[in-house]
């Protein structure tokens, strides 16, 4: 037991300057090995302060100040007897500086926080925006390859069957993202145009992007405008006008459900 | 130096007129707090901050020196003090002053009579008790209390 809640009201007194005889030394020995009443004390002596405060109000009157500056002017410092630090005694108005330095010591050491913290934010940026950068770079490959006009698409099939008209859908619900290959289609009359539709598992057929076949009949879709989070029951291709329909023209010439 | 003198020889020169009543007592402290603090700045840890708290603490503590004709009995330099509210701007000053009148103003008069007497006259609790005819223990507790709600008013 350490005792504080005994030295709580005499700490009070302390701080007043009241307490005496044994009672002041006893705490007087506390204080010297207990950090929590000392900073007790100092918060009671902040209160000192504060209850000084009511007295504000009378101000001193002018020969007050034209006492006191001829009397520092006549008063080198230096000349106490309760002096406790030693202070450089060159000149007289060294203390203004010395409040100054204090000051800028405070604001510099402010800035120099500010600064690190900053370029800690700044190293922490620099590293998500690389990381990003080389998850776009992939992405970007990943999409070139799939979309490029000079890619050669082979289609495997088991062998001796003539090639058959395929697309693939890849489809992300959440995303509403959505990249469709096909092959060997036939070629459209002039005017008209394939389309894309996703079937919902509830609702009307959702257009999902018009497309031509290249002359070797390749085609693809990345992305068409889709509300995210549409489940799909299946995808199914017909030929519209080439500006596209808002509903599906029968027939269908190729569908397909997902797995 | 003199501008320190012009922004707090307010606060300094109004707890010495208080504790001594007298206004030629309280230039004289006035004069020997700023002289002090002229010859030897060390005496305030300025890393602490908030001169005008520490001022009118030493003004209050001489005062009361003064008043029970003793030799000053608190070294001004371990006078350390946490006070929130910087007392320099006049603005600031104003305020806390309102907010502390307001404190004393709602404090039960017993408590506030036993904290200003402690504060103002320097009286032990051993003399306000006799003076009020209260135990002792509940002096103790009202001038500690009286403190805390100051405290507590400030949010410190």
């Amino acid at each position: 037991m350490s005792g504080h809640e005994q030295f709580a009201e005499d700490l009070a007194l302390y701080a007043l300057g009241t307490l005496s005889g044994e009672d002041r030394s006893a705490l007087e020995k506390h204080l010297e090995t207990c950090v929590s009443c000392r900073q007790e004390l100092e918060h009671l002596r902040g209160d000192m302060a504060l209850l000084a405060l009511s007295t504000a109000g009378p101000k001193p009157p002018q020969r007050a100040r034209e006492r006191f500056l001829p009397a520092i002017a006549d008063e080198p410092r230096g000349k106490s007897s309760i002096t406790v630090t030693p202070q450089p005694k060159k000149a007289r108005w060294v203390f203004v500086p010395w409040v100054a330095a204090a000051f800028m010591t405070v604001v510099a050491f402010w800035f120099w926080r500010q600064a690190d913290r900053l370029s800690l934010r700044v190293a922490d940026l620099q590293r998500q925006a690389a990381q990003q950068q080389a998850q776009l770079e992939r992405a970007r490959e990943v999409v070139q390859t799939l979309t490029a006009t000079d890619a050669m698409r082979v289609t495997l099939v088991a062998a001796n069957t003539p090639p058959q008209p395929q697309g693939k859908a890849i489809y992300v619900r959440d995303q509403g993202s959505l990249i469709f290959l096909a092959n060997n289609l036939p070629q459209v009359p002039s005017q008209k145009a394939y389309e894309l539709w996703l079937i919902p598992v509830s609702g009307a057929p959702i257009p999902a992007g018009v497309f031509k076949p290249d002359a070797q009949g390749s085609a693809t879709v990345v992305n068409p405008p889709l509300p995210p989070g549409l489940q799909a029951k299946s995808f199914a291709i017909t030929i519209e006008p080439e500006a596209g329909s808002a509903t599906p023209t029968p027939p269908i010439v190729m569908t397909g459900a997902g797995e | 130096m003199a501008q320190l003198y012009d922004r707090y020889s307010p606060i300094v020169y109004s707890v010495a007129l208080r504790v001594l009543g007298d206004t030629a007592a309280a230039e004289d402290i006035l004069q020997e707090v700023f002289l002090q603090l002229w010859r030897d700045p060390g005496l305030f840890d300025c890393s602490r901050g908030n001169l005008g708290a520490w001022l009118a603490v030493i003004s209050r503590n001489r005062s009361i020196d003064a008043l029970r004709k003793r030799k000053p009995e608190t070294d001004p330099s371990e006078v350390l003090l946490s006070v929130e509210p910087d007392f320099a701007g006049e603005a600031e000053r104003s305020q806390a002053m309102q907010k502390v009148r307001g404190v004393l103003n709602q404090m039960p008069p017993a408590q506030r009579s036993a904290l200003e007497m402690a504060y103002f006259q320097g009286l032990t609790h051993t003399e306000i008790a006799s003076k009020t005819g209260e135990p002792l223990g509940t002096v103790k507790t009202r001038i500690r209390s009286g403190l805390l709600a100051l405290r507590k008013a400030f949010g410190t």
